[in-house]
Formats: structure tokens, C-alpha cells, sequence
């Protein structure tokens, strides 16, 4: 699915060189559901934003089912993120002038070929899985944090990525929100086979998810399976 | 995808209303100075009752005469100029003489009125156009026999007879009675050659006739048969006024005068030399200023515009993430911008309309009758656009270029 050969990310300033990720060898395969650990300025977020070309590395090859990103032209980049790629952020990053709704069917504004109507019938069916169909007219400030939480996970999931990347998505939220949260990103991954790779600062949320891979200093220095983790 | 922008547009717009009131409150209100200037200058240079053939009228209003030593005097030249010179031309369809207006007291039970009369021959009611309300202009013979009548504007009439008609019927205008025998649209003030509340016929004074000398206090009206005669008639007044120049009895004498037409003879008279009207001057002026007078609110807009989007960094990041190109970012902004403006010049067709109709029923400007005609319009809405570009390519070009993940970074919502 995501492949991640030799990737080197160094930050480069007039005065300091900061490496923020070196040697990282990584493949995601299809389906899976992995999280990603370690101390905050490990690189955890760094290595999710060149899986999510975002961003891109200094050195290395991301290849994306198989296909390596030779080019890293704007308007490409774009599209492979529209058609292959959710996003879920820890503070949510919801559009506060927009419609729950309307913040759900943004991906799909950049698609070619999506009608309004078919716009807003998939932003429907997106919110019924997360439990939010009864929110659609309400704006992000009327809602609670787990509540936003779910709407930014159906605009991850609208767009039908293969997979989404979630960057520490119950960091913001209490306990039962954070579960609430986590149980839909299970349901997605073991219903749907959606590829999640969730970075997470909570070793229960980590452990409930089938690979676990740690960081440290901008090096990848475990790479575990989860026995508890059942597939259905 | 266009509903989506409009639809954020409307919201940012009401969510900052304060920046949303500079904005619009600087679109519209610069907008309203253009177009009300546009339209007093059409309503002063442009076609308009009675000078509706404006391409084949001249006008002489000037003579000046420098003499030696470097002093010189000038003003309005002389009937005796005017008939023997200028009225003699052989190019010009028609020549007119007619006096300046002068502003004379009448009494109407006791009632003081301020009247601009002005003294014509017949030739001036045949090369202007205009509107008779009641009756027709005094005929060649009431000129030839110096008889007393008189056409008036409508606000004379409504003065003296109320509602009623008032051909046939007599008015004293500086304790002289003169039969009225038409009655015409009023004239704007701006319209100097033709303007006044009474005209009467040139010949009541006709003392001034065989006054010697170049200047006096009379204007020639000429109307060339065709617009492209124009530049003739210019050479033989030209031809014509260095023959009389040789004539004066300091031979030093040098005289300037020309035919202009009602723009170059503004022009002439505040930016020209001797020779050169300097319309070309005029035009460029005018549209320095207006550029000058839309720059500042521009950059305005665009500093606004840049802290405003700056806030929406988050948004922005989030598009990219979700597939948007930096172009499809730029085109939103722009979508954004081009709402704003649009928005702020129908504000500004407003306000505009609504100052024009306050110059019109205040009297500012005598007769004035100001409108927001087509031509206004279209170069407003065109400003318009041009603003919405000037000030919105900038901050969304920026703005694009932000990068997705320092975009995040920006916001949190």
C-alpha cells in the first residue's frame, strides 16, 4: 500500500541543520491498521506528513501501491491526495464558516465529476457512519469535541481514500470521546479494510490497533504486531 | 464548486463585520467619486440639449492680447471682432453671436428675482437644439428691428405665471417689458455658451456694436457643416486672426484666439499654452487621478485581505490536504474578492445614484440634471472588476503559496 524506502527528512536553516528523520524504512500493507509512537519531536508527525505528500523528504522513495512518487508537482500531489488519502488532525481542522455538511463534501469540491446532489447524498451517508446524521445543518462550533472529531473522520472517509492517516486523533478529546472515536476508526479498518495509520501519544489506543512501530530521534526503533488485535 | 465559494464569502463577510465595513465602506465610497465625476463630466463636455452635435460645434470665448513688454489683457472679444471676422469665415455652416449672460434684478409683486438674460440673433436658435416647451424663437425680423421679446426656461415661467402658458404674454425683466414668444427646457449652467433664464434679442444693444476694439463681452457660436470641417475652419480663424493681428497699430501686438470646442476650451483656459488646447494633458490628468484615488483604497484592501485570509491559514491547509492546487486556492480568493467588490460597486451605484439625485434637487448646480447613464455604468462596474483584481490577486497568490503543513500549523479549530 505505502512503501517508505531509506527516507531522510532534514530541515535546513541558515545557521542549524535539524534532521527530523533518518533511515526510515516502513511498508504499510493493504488494510492494515498501525499506529505510531514515541516523544513529542521524534518525527512522528513529520513521517505522516510525507506519507501524506504533504510534505516531501529529503532523500528516500515513497511509493504509493507500488507506484514511486517521481514527481512532486503541486497540481499531482493534489490529486493523489484527493483520490488516495483521508486526513484526521488532533485539533480537528474543521472550516468554522462551513455547514457540517458542507465541511464533509469538501474533498469531494475538488473531484472532477461529483455533482452537488451527489455531493451532499455521500456527506449523508459519511455521517450516518459516524453517527452524526442528525448534525448535518449545525457548524462546528455548536458541536463538542468528540462530536468534530467524527465530522473531520466522514471528510476523511468521503472521498473513499484507500487510506487515512490520523494525526493523534483522541489527543484533544476526554476518555469516552477518545473511545468513541477510536471504536469508529476500528469499525472503518476491520468493516471497510480502510488502510489507517493513526500516530498516538496513548499507549491503550496504540495497543488496540494491529502493528505498533516507535520512534525515537527521528529513528524508527520498533516495529511490533499486537497479538490481542483480532481481524474479523 | 462557485456556490461553495460564495457561500464561505458571505460567512467571512459577515463574521468580521467591522474589516467587512472598511472594505465595502472604501470600494463603494471611491466608486461613487468616480462615477459622480464621470458623470459631471459628461453632463459638462458630453452631448446634452441644447449642444447636441458637440463634434461640429466651436465655440470662441477668448481673446488675448499680448503686448509688448510682456504685459496682456484678455477676455471675451468684441461684437465688432465677432461680425466683421468671424462671421465672415467661409467654412463654417452657420456663425452665431451672442453676448454673455448677465445677471439682471426683476420684480414680481415686489418679489425679487435674479435672471440671467442673454443677448442673440437668429443664428444662435438655429445651430442649438433646443426644447421648446411653448411657442418658437424670435424670427430674423424681431432681431432686424431690435423688437422686444423674449424666449424664457421653464423656471422663469413657473416665476412669472405659475402653471399657466406664457406665450403672448408680457414679463419686465430691468424695468424693460418684453412679449414673451417661446418658452425652452431649462439649460444648465455648465453649458456656458448656451445657458440663461432669458434671451432676448442681440440687437437691443446694439451700443455696443460699433465699439472699437477686440474685446468685449460676446461669444461666437459656430457650427461646421460637418465634423470633418472642423480642423479647416481652425486654419482659416488661424489665417484669419494673423491678417487682423497685422493690423493693429502696434505692430508687436500679438493675438491669440481660437475656435475650440466646449472640452478644449476648458482645457485651454486651465492647462494649455497659447497654442496647444492640452486636452491630451486633461485626459492624462483625469486618469492619473482616478488611478491615484483607486490606489490607495487597492492597497488598503490588499492589507486587509492579507490578515484576513492570514486567519484562514487553517482552512487553507486543510483544502491542500484534501486535494486543492495552489491555482484552485488562488481561484477562490479571487472568487472571494471579485464578490466583495461586486458587491461594494452596487453600494457604490447606490450611493452614487443617490448623490447625483442630492446635487440635482439642491439647486448646486443651476439646472443641473445628472444622471447614472449606461456608459457611467459600465466603466463603474468595470472599475469594479479591475479592483477587485488589483486587490485581490496579490494576498491569494501569497496566500497559495503557503505550505499545507505550515498552513496547519497556523490553526486550530
Amino acid at each position: 500500500m505505502i512503501t517508505l524506502s531509506n527516507i531522510e527528512k532534514v530541515y535546513q536553516t541558515k545557521t542549524i541543520e535539524t534532521v527530523a528523520l533518518q533511515h526510515v524504512n516502513l511498508t504499510v500493507p493493504k488494510g492494515e491498521f498501525l499506529s505510531v509512537m514515541g516523544p513529542s519531536g521524534c518525527g512522528k508527525s513529520t513521517l505522516l506528513n510525507i506519507m501524506g505528500l504533504l510534505d516531501v523528504p529529503s532523500k528516500g522513495i515513497v511509493e504509493i501501491n507500488g507506484q514511486p512518487i517521481k514527481s512532486y508537482k503541486d497540481k499531482e500531489l493534489a490529486h493523489l491526495r484527493n483520490e488516495k488519502i483521508g486526513f484526521v488532525f488532533q485539533s480537528y481542522h474543521l472550516v468554522n464558516d462551513l455547514s457540517v455538511l458542507d465541511n464533509v463534501e469538501l474533498p469531494l469540491l475538488y473531484r472532477k465529476g461529483v455533482s452537488g446532489t451527489e455531493r451532499s447524498r455521500r456527506a449523508k451517508i459519511a455521517l450516518e457512519k459516524v453517527g452524526l446524521s442528525a448534525r448535518t445543518r449545525h457548524y462546528p462550533n455548536q458541536l463538542s469535541g468528540g462530536q468534530r472529531q467524527r465530522v473531520a473522520i466522514a471528510r476523511a472517509l468521503i472521498g473513499q481514500p484507500e487510506i487515512i492517516l490520523a494525526d493523534e486523533p483522541t489527543g484533544n478529546l476526554d476518555s469516552v470521546m477518545g473511545e468513541e472515536v477510536m471504536h469508529i476508526l476500528l469499525n472503518l479498518n476491520r468493516q471497510d479494510g480502510t488502510t489507517i495509520v493513526m500516530v498516538t501519544h496513548d499507549e491503550n489506543m496504540a495497543l488496540k490497533t494491529e502493528r505498533l512501530v516507535r520512534f525515537f530521534d527521528g529513528q524508527q526503533v520498533s516495529d511490533a504486531k499486537i497479538h490481542e488485535f483480532q481481524k474479523v | 464548486m462557485l456556490k461553495n465559494y460564495l457561500k464561505i464569502a458571505w460567512k467571512v463577510l459577515l463574521r468580521r463585520k467591522f474589516f467587512t465595513f472598511i472594505s465595502l465602506f472604501g470600494i463603494s465610497f471611491t466608486l461613487m467619486v468616480l462615477v459622480v465625476a464621470t458623470s459631471l463630466f459628461d453632463h459638462a463636455f458630453g452631448p446634452q440639449m441644447p449642444e447636441q452635435e458637440t463634434d461640429r460645434l466651436l465655440f470662441v470665448n477668448m481673446m488675448r492680447e499680448q503686448h509688448d513688454g510682456g504685459f496682456s489683457s484678455s477676455g471675451p472679444p468684441s461684437y465688432h471682432f465677432l461680425n466683421n471676422y468671424v462671421r465672415t469665415l467661409k467654412t463654417p455652416e452657420k456663425v452665431s453671436i451672442n453676448s454673455m449672460f448677465f445677471q439682471v434684478n426683476s420684480y414680481i409683486d415686489s418679489r425679487k428675482l435674479a435672471l440671467d438674460i442673454k443677448y442673440t440673433d437668429r443664428e444662435f436658435w438655429d445651430i442649438l437644439d433646443f426644447n421648446f416647451l411653448e411657442g418658437s424663437a424670435f424670427t430674423r425680423q424681431d432681431v432686424q428691428s431690435a423688437n422686444r421679446v423674449a424666449v424664457i426656461n421653464e423656471n422663469t415661467r413657473k416665476q412669472y405665471f405659475g402653471a399657466g402658458h406664457a406665450v403672448g404674454k408680457y414679463i419686465e425683466v430691468d424695468q424693460v417689458k418684453y412679449k414673451v414668444v417661446g418658452v425652452v427646457e431649462d439649460v444648465p449652467v455648465l453649458r456656458l455658451h448656451s445657458y440663461a433664464d432669458v434671451w432676448v434679442p442681440i440687437t437691443l444693444k446694439s451700443q455696443d456694436f460699433h465699439a472699437p476694439g477686440l474685446r468685449g463681452t460676446y461669444f461666437a457660436t459656430i457650427k461646421a457643416a460637418k465634423a470633418s470641417d472642423v480642423p479647416q475652419i481652425k486654419a482659416e480663424y488661424a489665417a484669419m486672426l494673423q491678417q487682423v493681428e497685422g493690423q493693429q497699430p502696434e505692430k508687436s501686438t500679438k493675438l491669440y484666439s481660437f475656435p475650440d470646442t466646449f472640452l478644449e476650451g476648458m482645457a485651454r483656459t486651465f492647462l494649455g499654452n497659447g497654442k496647444e488646447p492640452g486636452v491630451g494633458i486633461l485626459y492624462g490628468l483625469l486618469t492619473a487621478v482616478a488611478f491615484l484615488f483607486m490606489l490607495l483604497p487597492a492597497i488598503n484592501l490588499v492589507n486587509i485581505n492579507i490578515s484576513r485570509i492570514m486567519e484562514r491559514s487553517s482552512e487553507i491547509g486543510v483544502r491542500k490536504a484534501f486535494g486543492a492546487s495552489s491555482t484552485t486556492i488562488i481561484g477562490q480568493f479571487l472568487v472571494e474578492n471579485i464578490f466583495l467588490t461586486l458587491l461594494g460597486g452596487l453600494l457604490g451605484f447606490v450611493l452614487s445614484a443617490g448623490v447625483l439625485w442630492l446635487i440635482n434637487d439642491s439647486g448646486l448646480i443651476v439646472y443641473a440634471n445628472l444622471g447614472l447613464n449606461l456608459r457611467v455604468f459600465a466603466l463603474g462596474l468595470l472599475l469594479c472588476l479591475v479592483f477587485g483584481l488589483i486587490s485581490g490577486v496579490y494576498p491569494a497568490f501569497k496566500m497559495s503559496r503557503l505550505h499545507a503543513v505550515e498552513a496547519l500549523k497556523g490553526g486550530s479549530q
